[in-house]
């Protein structure tokens, strides 16, 4: 399992092609890839602020639960912080199982957890300034589906 | 005597979010801080974190403590 926190932007292909290599036992690899939103020109940028050491661990405590929940042989997940223009890459999330419907179970389980209980504090940058932004009553519906 | 860091809303509104504070405890700590924060640290969703870790009662500091306080996450 790797859980990393970027403020750089990163290119998902490249990291699915790593994630996939010498993979003789995986039936399958499901991803995800988050962007940031323009919202029509509301959001010129997102910002994200992590508290590293405590925000990379809750993360890997909630892939551990999908390990243990879907049998998965691995996951890499990877976050951006710091400034993110429309269009960049917030975050990556790929898993590796025997059979597909555990892989894609999982990083739906794994992208509805993030959304709603990583730690991580988002302010949106719009042209009448900017806005901390808290989970939508869809993120936590959402999360709750897997209780 | 502990390392304060604020974060998201609190930190816009401290205009700080790294700072050295002399306290002996958690208590005394929101006390100072409560002169520049107001009520903003007891605010419903803030948690504090003392060395990374969730907090819920009182706590101890020293020199080498880190106290976190948290407002409400947004997620990922």
């Amino acid at each position: 399992m790797i859980v990393t926190l970027t403020d750089q932007p990163f290119e998902p292909g490249a990291l699915v092609t790593a994630f996939c290599a010498g993979r003789e036992e995986t039936g399958a690899v499901a991803t995800f890839v988050g962007l940031a939103r323009a919202e029509k020109g509301q959001a010129a940028a997102l910002e994200l602020e992590a508290y590293p050491g405590f925000t990379d661990a809750a993360i890997g405590e909630i892939a551990a639960q999908a390990i243990e929940r879907f049998k998965l042989q691995d996951v890499h997940i990877v976050h951006r912080t710091g400034r993110i223009a429309p269009g960049e890459a917030i975050v990556f999330v790929a898993t590796a199982a025997g059979h597909r419907r555990e892989a894609f179970e999982a990083c739906d389980f794994l992208m509805d957890y993030l959304k709603s209980r990583a730690p991580f504090w988002k302010k949106e940058h719009g042209p009448d300034g900017a806005r901390w932004i808290e989970p939508t009553d869809r993120d936590r519906t959402d999360a709750q589906r897997w209780d | 005597m502990a390392r304060v860091l604020l974060f998201g809303r609190l930190a816009d509104q401290a205009g700080w979010r790294d700072r050295v504070v002399e306290a002996g405890d958690l208590s005394a700590l929101r006390e100072i801080l409560s002169a520049e924060l107001g009520d903003a640290l007891t605010a419903p969703g803030v948690q504090v974190a003392v060395d990374k870790a969730i907090v819920r009662g009182e706590a101890v500091l020293t020199a080498a403590t880190e106290v976190a306080f948290l407002p409400p996450m947004s997620g990922g």
